[in-house]
């Protein structure tokens, strides 16, 4: 305690300042009498032995402020002085103070929301119990799709087993689609979307229910009864929040299924390993139930043992793969993961793509800040400038250089906290839209918030922004001549100039700062509308998909034919009716769409030809459709379409694409090189290739086509089925008829949704859009922050030359000359800005090139716009000032001083 | 031969042995009575002293109260206290091994004095 006896007795004399003040007094003068009294009596004359006393005294105002400052908190005291000084100096100065916070907000809000986003995506780990233990299972990055990612369960059951390095593997189905769930309630049935994990996955990624269970082996066993575990916004949603839901049983899919627990908010499978995906529910996976024999379904997800690294997981696994069997039936499938079978951080896998992006995106967001500063630098210098001769008398009357700079400091710390608050509420207001935005296929994006992070990084940007623009021109006032400040009229003096040479040093700062950011942005905009204008394969204007719910169960159906032909009655009489609603054009079913899920079931090759070891890497991705899709979907067929005379009982016919086409013919199995028309062997029979289609982007709009082959749903199994209805009119308009049509046919269609399969591609864009415009945006910013740098430069030297211009033009200049010469002289400040900033550009260029689509980071076009655009804004902003000087009248000017 | 700077703290060591050898004294006195002691070698100015007796007072090491001078003037007067008198028999014990240690420092191979000889 006695340690803390000191700084707690000046804490308290902090607060009882008059009576101790008082009392100091009371002492002193004592002190005084005493001595005079002393000196008196030595003989001294009256005035001398007061005058002896004072002096050996010492001060008096001196000794009680040394009293005061081994008594209190005398930091404090001045800290107090010093706001209270810049709270009244600030509110004097309404418009600058307003200014200065609003472009503060900006900055530092801006900055606020784009760290939540790049520490949620990048630097916060995975919201799972010792997330940095998880790990994504599967091949180096391929061409080929999901299937590729995938792994059968024989295979899974093996690695599993074999691995050392791995407290458990877990997994889900990677194939289920959005509907694939209906729920009936009584009424029309509700789609909703499920996901099948093997029963471990909670447990793996360390979730636990909120309510009620979670998965356990035995959920997961053949014939155990159905259960589900829902979602929180599933479950507040659908369910009303309802606090009994555990145990309650509902129709799902047909099957009474029994709610088991449910998730936690924190929970969302769709923003960890389906971005933009809403998953409103999960099932358990039966592995040794049909699964068994559907190939490549389930995606690895690993948690390390402690203590085991990354490199040694790597090798466990790489043992591992070559004992793995696709089917353990077919002993020759054995061995084909050899060297597919990787595991890298979950971390990487979910937001690796996306670092550079980021990086980006927080250097766009730095440099906006920066210019914000140096935006507040030169404000700061104009108001120190005119106040030069109210610091010039502070320090006469004995204020200390480092006293004024603490003072203008003190300014800056609270415009920029006043900023920084104003900036967090503009983030919060940022980030909760963002968190909203489902439709943008971001990882981790709904769980974005300002959390603690978000705040240290406010204070400290704040803090920095603060010293940025508070010291220099601290440091300029402080090393500035105090006499000249003094004598300074304000026009054509030393200090006067070198204050312009240090605000056009900054401007040119500015403008440089913005042409990076709009080089940038152009860039970003150049790829997006190339990517736009990307050729698909299908035309996704003027048609929208529906998921349609059939049932083609046929008891004893053995080989699947009277499913067939089932489902082909089934589809004929569905597309005939909605075919007949007016101003549909085309209408066709497919179980998969571009840009969507997809799969692949091995690859046919020309009939007479053995595929050899290693010659196919990757199989076409299957798309099981009906006549006229294509059509619907705007594809091109060269060939036949399918008809509904291709049925279960005629020859086996398909349709392959362009890409696949040109890679069979190049084997030189065939005279004329051409595929179509030629038969392929599929390892299992023969079928007739009738059609060869365009190349459709089934992954992405931005990757290159793969392989794809489209077989008629009257003869091979689909994954279900989804409408394309291809319209005249916007498809919306007739969302209504085609769902009523539906019902009509079948009182089990659920209420699914209409979408546009425009909606597919802005999906598949949204996250470069997403970069697009954020990146963009803050280009604006900074260069609407740029106009008002170098507006508030000329403006200034215009007022401070206002004699000069007046005797130019009591000499003959005319009005032309004056204005002309103002704005040669923003342009000087712009063209400087705009070299130094183009040169930068062009160095740093090669850190976007990887982001870009179509488009050479030296692209002329975005730097001759960007040029431009600077050109633009310098000439409006150095206008107004001109014209003001132009009209300045030269006997006002003159009689001015 | 100019007066001595008070070296950082020495002030403090004085007020707290003036008051440890005189008993309660006012500011005044103890100004007074080390400048007799310092025979005026010090330098010192006699408002300083009340920063010192703040500072000690805080710490705990001196008490104060008012009351009456020897010619009936109301003064504020200061006495040690306990925990006074074993910092300053700590304070003490520092300085004396800090001078031993500085006299043999200074004695090692002959000062500058004895080269250059006052100019």
């Amino acid at each position: 305690m006695k340690l803390l006896r000191r700084p707690r007795e000046r804490f308290r004399a902090f607060f009882h300042k008059p009576e101790l003040d008082a009392e100091l007094q009371a002492e002193i003068a004592a002190h005084l009498e005493m001595a005079i009294e002393e000196n008196l009596q030595r003989g001294l004359s009256h005035t001398e032995a007061r005058r002896q006393a004072l002096v050996r005294f010492g001060g008096v105002e001196l000794a009680k402020d040394q009293h005061r400052e081994a008594r209190g908190l005398m930091k404090l005291d001045i800290l107090l002085q010093d706001l209270k000084y810049t709270f009244r100096t600030l509110g004097r100065d309404r418009g600058f103070t307003m200014v200065a916070i609003l472009i503060l907000a900006l900055g530092i809000g801006a900055n606020i929301a784009v760290f939540s986003v790049v520490n949620t995506l990048l630097l916060r780990p995975l919201p799972f119990p010792k997330a940095q233990e998880l790990v994504w299972i599967a091949p180096p990055p391929t061409k080929c799709g999901l299937s590729c990612s995938t792994y059968s369960t024989d295979a899974y059951d093996e690695f599993r087993s074999y691995t050392r390095s791995f407290q458990d593997v877990t997994g889900y189905f990677a194939f289920s689609g959005p509907g694939n769930l209906s729920l009936s309630l009584g009424g029309a049935p509700l789609p909703a979307t499920s996901i099948d994990v093997i029963a471990n996955f909670f447990d793996l990624l360390g979730v636990h229910p909120t309510m009620g269970r979670l998965f356990t082996a035995d959920d997961a066993r053949n014939g155990a009864p159905p259960v589900v575990v829902l979602t929180d916004p599933w479950w507040r949603r659908q369910f009303n929040a309802d606090p009994a839901i555990v145990g309650k049983a509902f129709d799902m899919n047909g099957k009474q299924t029994t709610v088991i627990g449910v998730l936690p908010r924190s929970f969302d499978f769709g923003a960890v390993f389906s971005p933009g995906a809403k998953i409103d529910a999960i099932t358990p996976l039966n592995l040794y139930g049909p699964p068994r024999d559907w190939g490549n379904i389930i995606t690895f997800i690993g948690r390390l043992q402690p203590g085991v690294s990354l490199a040694q997981a790597r090798d466990d696994a790489k043992a591992a793969a070559p004992r793995m069997c696709w089917n353990n039936k077919y002993p020759n499938s054995c061995g084909q993961y050899t060297d597919a079978v990787v595991p890298v951080p979950l971390k990487d896998y979910i937001s690796g793509k996306l670092r550079r992006s980021l990086v980006v995106l927080w250097c766009a967001v730095g440099a906006i800040l920066l210019i914000a500063c140096v935006n507040l630098s030169n404000l700061m210098l104009a108001r120190a400038a005119a106040r030069s001769k109210e610091f010039a008398m502070r320090s006469a009357l004995g204020a200390s250089r480092f006293r004024i700079v603490r003072q203008l400091l003190t300014e800056s710390l609270v415009l920029s906290a006043a900023g920084a608050v104003f900036g967090l509420g503009l983030a919060m207001v940022l980030v909760a839209w963002l968190a909203h935005q489902g439709a943008i296929a971001l990882p981790l994006l709904s769980t974005l918030r300002i959390d603690g992070d978000a705040l240290g990084w406010t204070v400290l940007i704040a803090v920095f922004a603060a010293t940025f623009f508070g010291l220099i021109p601290g440091m300029r006032i402080a090393g500035g001549n105090l006499q000249e400040a003094l004598k300074d009229s304000g026009a054509g003096s030393g200090l006067g100039r070198k204050h312009e040479r240090v605000r056009s040093v900054l401007v040119v700062t500015e403008v440089a700062l913005a042409c990076m950011l709009l080089v940038g942005a152009g860039l970003l905009l150049r790829s997006f509308m190339k990517v736009l204008d990307v050729d698909l394969g299908f035309q996704p204007d003027r048609a929208a998909a529906v998921n349609v719910n059939y049932d083609d169960n046929v008891p004893n159906d053995k080989d699947g034919k009277l499913g067939a032909a089932k489902r082909g009655v089934i589809f004929q009489q569905i597309l005939a009716r909605v075919g007949a609603i007016p101003g549909v054009e085309a209408v066709g079913m497919s179980d998969y769409l571009p840009l969507g899920g997809n799969r692949a079931w091995g690859t046919p090759s020309p009939k007479g030809r053995k595929w050899r070891d290693k010659e196919i890497t990757s199989g076409p991705l299957v798309y099981v459709i009906t006549p006229e899709y294509l059509r619907a979907m705007g594809t091109g067929i060269r060939g036949r379409d399918f008809t509904w005379d291709d049925g279960p009982n005629g020859e086996n016919v398909v349709m392959i694409n362009k890409s696949f086409a040109r890679f069979l013919s190049s084997l030189g199995q065939w005279q004329d090189y051409d595929a179509l028309g030629k038969v392929l062997d599929t390892g299992g029979g023969d079928i007739r290739v009738v059609g060869v289609v365009d190349d459709v982007h089934e992954e992405s709009v931005e990757g290159e086509a793969g392989w794809q082959i489209y077989y008629p749903a009257t003869q091979a199994s689909p994954a279900g089925a989804t409408m394309v209805v291809r319209t005249k009119l916007p498809p919306a308009t007739l969302a209504s008829s085609v769902m009523a049509a539906l019902r009509q046919l079948n009182p089990k269609q659920t209420a699914a949704e209409f979408k546009p399969i425009k909606t597919l591609v802005s999906h598949s864009v949204s996250p470069r859009r997403f970069f697009m415009m954020l990146v963009g945006s803050f280009a604006g910013l900074g260069l609407l922050l740029a106009a008002l740098g170098i507006y508030g430069v000329i403006s200034y030297s215009v007022t401070r030359q206002t004699q000069e211009i007046g005797i130019k033009m009591a000499l003959g200049a005319s009005a032309e000359l004056v204005q002309r010469q103002v704005l040669a002289g923003t342009l000087r400040l712009a063209v400087f800005g705009i070299v130094l900033g183009t040169a930068a550009s062009f160095a740093a260029a090669r850190l976007i090139a990887s982001l870009l689509f179509d488009t050479s980071p030296w692209d002329a076009w975005t730097y001759i716009g960007t040029v431009a655009a600077l050109l633009a804004v310098a000439v409006v902003s150095g206008f107004l000032p001109a014209r003001r000087a132009s009209r300045i009248n030269p006997l006002v000017a003159l009689r001015a001083n | 031969m100019s007066k001595l700077d008070l070296l950082q703290g020495t002030l403090d060591l004085m007020v707290l042995q003036t008051l440890a050898a005189m008993g309660p004294l006012h500011g005044y006195g103890i100004a007074r009575r080390i400048e007799h002691i310092s025979g005026n070698e010090v330098l010192l100015n006699q408002g300083t002293i009340y920063a010192s007796l703040v500072r000690l007072e805080q710490r705990g090491w001196i008490a104060s109260s008012w009351g009456t001078s020897d010619n009936n003037r109301k003064a504020k007067f200061y006495a040690i206290t306990e925990d006074g008198r074993k910092q300053l028999a700590e304070d003490t014990r520092y300085w004396e091994r800090l001078s031993d240690v500085m006299d043999r420092v200074l004695a090692v191979g002959g000062g500058m004095g004895n080269e250059e000889g006052p100019a």
